[in-house]
């Protein structure tokens, strides 16, 4: 089978395992970002793929060829740092040209190829500044082109861009994404910012201590995560507890909720709504019970904040929409089973 | 508490004993030695206030002229020898585990701190032909019998090396454990060997520390004044062994400072020159 | 790539270790020759230091010396050292150059210099003209050290201080000196284990009438050798052993040789 392919990869530090049993298919072309909370073991990850650190268990193919214990150097990638290690004794051009010089392609062919990747990366001319003179996004794309340079047949990013100011940023994921796409190479980016991963991914891997939790695409995940700590990561969400009555129904904060169901032989669980799928009316009619606690007006967006049967509850509204409540009133809340998803406890 | 100039003259009051020291007991000597190299020499190892340029006369003569030849040459060659195993070496210490990087920085400490006196005396044991290495070539049946390798330039040119080698080691420390250790692993993703890494980057990111090193040890193994006393034949004295000898055992001060006024001079117009060059092919 | 490496530790370890593992199979010799490898087993050279009287005196000036000279170096080091890092003051530096020069010049000109100089103002040969010139010889010693663990001072450290009301001097005792304190230590211990070994500055200013024990081998090595100089050699050795693998133990070694920081 071509494409990358991770089976059971581990790694230990000691007796401390910072990857643990991943396994993960990814098919040629194919944009992939790996996300998590800091230390969760992205960059572990990242580093074993590229060979720069040797798994203590499992096997890594690429195309398929087993490459687990290949040298770092044989395996024909691109990689973007996230100190991005541009060489400071290189200008900007003999940056972009160090894999083919060291590949010993001859001087002309280097340079077509230089001025290409200059091109692309929207920089003419600038083969012979230094590296040092280069502003942040500048210095970014020339990581990237350096990378691209002998047309990798897999693209590593490790947080190319939590350098970059909030503008920049959404400027070069938008650029990175067409790039690849215009390329269709297969490229893992690593972030710990979700919206980087909604916006340039085909399919999100969302790891934690040191394991994927979930790999799907953006909306999948968002919409139908695999467990309440995807749920809780990925944007915002209302965790509350389930559990089913007597009579086999599922009741949420004391109310029947119809149309929800617990897996088959469980009694507890948690419900995951995303805040703009709560439903705020009067109190009563099956509604669940609940308090205004705050209300924030963020211009955008409203949120309200309620206390229900001892849990908090986050509704978020548009403008438009805006509930007709007041701090103190006690409201009803609904739940949409369609938007619901029920999660293990 | 801001940094700022210094104002009124207590603030100057941490400055005045470390200069005062400074002055009168380095500042003072070294001058006192530009004018004793002027001086003319007396018999019985006294000299006069003068105004001469006899010692310095002495150099133009083929014997100094040898040694002083001699002696750039023996610094130049024991830098580079300990550079180019020096570089290699600090690079993949400043890569291992820390614990390691401690044992050896301590065993370097301990022998860049020996007395050159006991580096020469360990030496001239372990090339003897009673207690040296020969005769565990004799032992393990590689040579017949044990022999002396001293008195030889190699063993000159082993002793000054063992006695610099720390002391490279140590200069280079610095620079190469601040090494962006992701600039190497950049270069292996882009294809090259962890040698060429080595090659490509590592040695030219630092050229300048390298120069700059190599500029000390070039100067460190200029200052040896025992080991080629100690295990070279006299015509691998240095300028240090004769100025020590003109100093000590000739009693001819003048002289011995006239030897040493033109020592400092060589070996600065050489680390110019070296900066220079330095400094060319930084702006090309 | 590992083996190559090993290998390559290995080498450069064997080559520092031999002429030592020689000598102190040397220092253990039965007989008053010097054979390796060694011909019996004794350690009465050792005792020989501590029981001769010769030897034991040099080994007390060398110590009486090394401990008073440190001291004096890191007396003109640290004043000079928290100036330049106190004061914006360009100037100074020249005397930051001037403490920097003695280490770095080649030794002779530096012994050469101060004999000249007790010479002239007829003090040669006096002891503590030994400790001045020790002093001064070694002052790059902790000026090198202390300058780098005043530039790893975060200012916003002492500014907090001066925030809650600590003056100047209060900064030096409460903040600066405890932050700088393992630099102190380990610029008195380089200058301390290198002065103990000096030989030529020693040998140059106070050799006629004070014996140090690099100065007594030195002494020695023209009537023969001896197990005796091998075994103050493996002393010597030992000690600086000890006194860095002490500073190693209760400081960062790495960092105080430059290390940026203490990670990896
Ligand atoms: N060389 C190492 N030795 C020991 N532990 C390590 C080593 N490298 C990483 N770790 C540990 O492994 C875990 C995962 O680290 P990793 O760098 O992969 O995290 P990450 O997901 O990239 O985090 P971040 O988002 O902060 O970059 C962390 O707990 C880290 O402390
Ligand atoms: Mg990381």
């Amino acid at each position: 089978m071509s494409g990358l392919n991770l089976s059971h990869v581990t790694k230990q530090f000691g007796n401390f395992t910072a990857v643990n049993d991943v396994s993960l298919s990814v098919p040629d072309g194919t944009f992939v970002c790996l996300l998590g909370p800091s230390g969760c073991g992205k960059t572990t990850l990242m580093r074993m793929i590229a060979g720069l650190d040797l798994p203590t268990g499992g096997s890594i193919e690429l195309g398929g060829a087993d490459i687990t214990t290949v040298p770092t150097h044989r395996r024909e990638l691109g990689m973007v740092f996230q100190s991005l290690a541009l060489f400071p004794h290189l200008t900007v051009g003999e940056n972009i040209a160090y894999s083919l010089r060291i590949r010993g392609t001859p001087k002309d062919a280097q340079k077509k190829r230089v001025d290409e990747l200059l091109a692309m990366i929207h920089l003419p001319g600038f083969a012979d500044r230094s590296v040092a003179k280069l502003s942040g996004g500048q210095r970014q794309r020339v990581a990237i082109a350096r990378a691209l340079a002998i047309s990798p047949k897999l693209f590593l990013l490790d947080e190319p861009l939590s350098a970059l100011d909030a503008k920049l940023r959404e400027a070069m994921q938008v650029e990175l994404r067409q790039l690849q796409q215009r390329l269709g190479i297969t490229t893992i980016v690593v972030t710990h910012d979700q919206r980087e991963a909604m916006t340039m991914a085909d399919t999100v891997v969302v790891m934690n201590g040191g394991e994927i939790r979930q790999a799907a695409a953006p909306v999948d995940i968002y919409r139908r995560p695999a467990d309440s700590f995807v749920a809780d990561f990925i944007g915002q969400t209302n965790l509350l507890p389930v559990e089913a009555d007597s009579a086999g129904r599922a009741s949420v904060l004391g109310e029947v909720v119809e149309g929800i169901a617990l897996p088959a032989g469980t009694a507890k669980g948690l419900l995951s709504v995303r805040p703009e799928d709560v439903q705020l009316t009067a109190p009563g009619h099956g509604a669940i019970a609940g308090t205004v606690t705050f209300i924030r007006d963020l211009g955008g967006a409203i949120e309200t904040f309620m206390e229900a049967g001892g849990a908090q509850v986050i509704a978020v509204s548009a403008p438009r929409n805006r509930p007709d409540v007041s701090v103190g009133q006690s409201v009803g809340i609904r739940l949409d089973p369609a938007t619901s998803v029920v999660l293990a406890r | 508490m801001r940094r700022e100039p210094p104002q009124r003259l207590a603030d100057y009051g941490p400055l005045f004993f470390p200069a005062g020291m400074l002055t009168v007991f380095f500042v003072v000597p070294f001058a006192t030695m530009i004018a004793v190299s002027f001086f003319q020499r007396e018999q019985g190892g006294f000299y006069t206030a003068a105004f001469v340029f006899d010692n310095y006369a002495r150099f133009l003569s083929l014997f100094f002229g040898k040694v002083l030849g001699f002696s750039l040459f023996l610094a130049v060659a024991v830098a580079v020898a300990c550079v180019v195993i020096g570089i290699p070496f600090t690079y993949l210490l400043s890569r291992s585990p820390r614990k390691i990087q401690i044992v050896w920085l301590v065993a370097l400490l301990s022998i860049l701190s020996l007395s050159e006196v006991m580096i020469g005396f360990a030496w001239s044991t372990l090339f003897s032909r009673t207690a040296g290495i020969t005769n565990l070539f004799v032992w393990l049946g590689l040579m017949v019998q044990p022999q002396a390798l001293t008195p030889s330039f190699g063993a000159v040119m082993t002793a000054m090396t063992y006695q610099a080698f720390p002391y490279t080691v140590l200069v280079l420390y610095p620079a190469l454990v601040r090494l962006d250790p992701t600039l190497t692993e950049a270069a292996r993703t882009l294809g090259a060997s962890p040698v060429k890494a080595f090659f490509t980057v590592v040695v030219p990111a630092l050229r300048n520390t390298i120069l700059a090193t190599l500029i000390m040890v070039f100067i460190f193994a200029l200052g040896s004044y025992l080991l080629p006393q100690l295990l070279g034949r006299p015509q691998h004295w240095t300028l240090s062994v004769l100025i020590t000898d003109q100093a000590i055992y000739q009693s001819n001060m003048p002289f011995a400072a006239a030897m040493a006024v033109f020592l400092v001079l060589v070996s600065l117009a050489l680390v110019g020159l070296a900066l220079y060059a330095g400094q060319q092919r930084q702006a090309k | 790539m590992t083996a190559l490496r090993r290998l390559f530790f290995f080498v450069v370890g064997l080559f520092l270790a031999l002429p030592l593992i020689v000598v102190a199979g040397v220092s253990i010799n039965a007989r008053q020759t010097l054979a390796f490898p060694p011909q019996g087993f004794s350690l009465s050279w050792y005792g020989q230091i501590f029981t001769n009287a010769e030897w034991r005196n040099a080994l007390i000036a060398s110590l009486t010396l090394a401990a008073s000279s440190a001291l004096l170096a890191l007396l003109i080091a640290l004043p000079l050292a928290w100036f330049l890092w106190r004061r914006i003051a360009p100037w100074a530096n020249i005397f930051q150059l001037l403490g920097v020069a003695p280490f770095t010049l080649p030794p002779v000109i530096t012994a050469l210099g101060l004999l000249t100089f007790w010479a002239t103002t007829g003090f040669y040969g006096q002891p503590w003209t030994a400790v001045i010139s020790h002093g001064i010889f070694f002052v790059t010693l902790p000026l090198v050290t202390l300058s780098l663990g005043f530039s790893a001072i975060d200012r916003s450290l002492v500014e907090a201080a001066a925030t809650m009301g600590a003056d100047d001097r209060t900064v030096f005792r409460t903040v600066v000196l405890p932050l700088i304190l393992p630099y102190l230590v380990s610029g008195y211990a380089f200058a301390f284990v290198l002065s103990l070994n000096e030989y030529i500055v020693a040998y140059m200013t106070v050799g006629f009438t004070m014996e140090t024990l690099p100065i007594k081998i030195f002494n020695a090595l023209r009537y023969g050798y001896t197990p005796t100089m091998a075994a103050v050699t493996v002393l010597f050795l030992v000690i600086a052993a000890v006194v860095f693998g002490l500073v190693a133990r209760f400081g960062d070694l790495p960092k105080l040789l430059g290390a940026m920081s203490d990670e990896r």
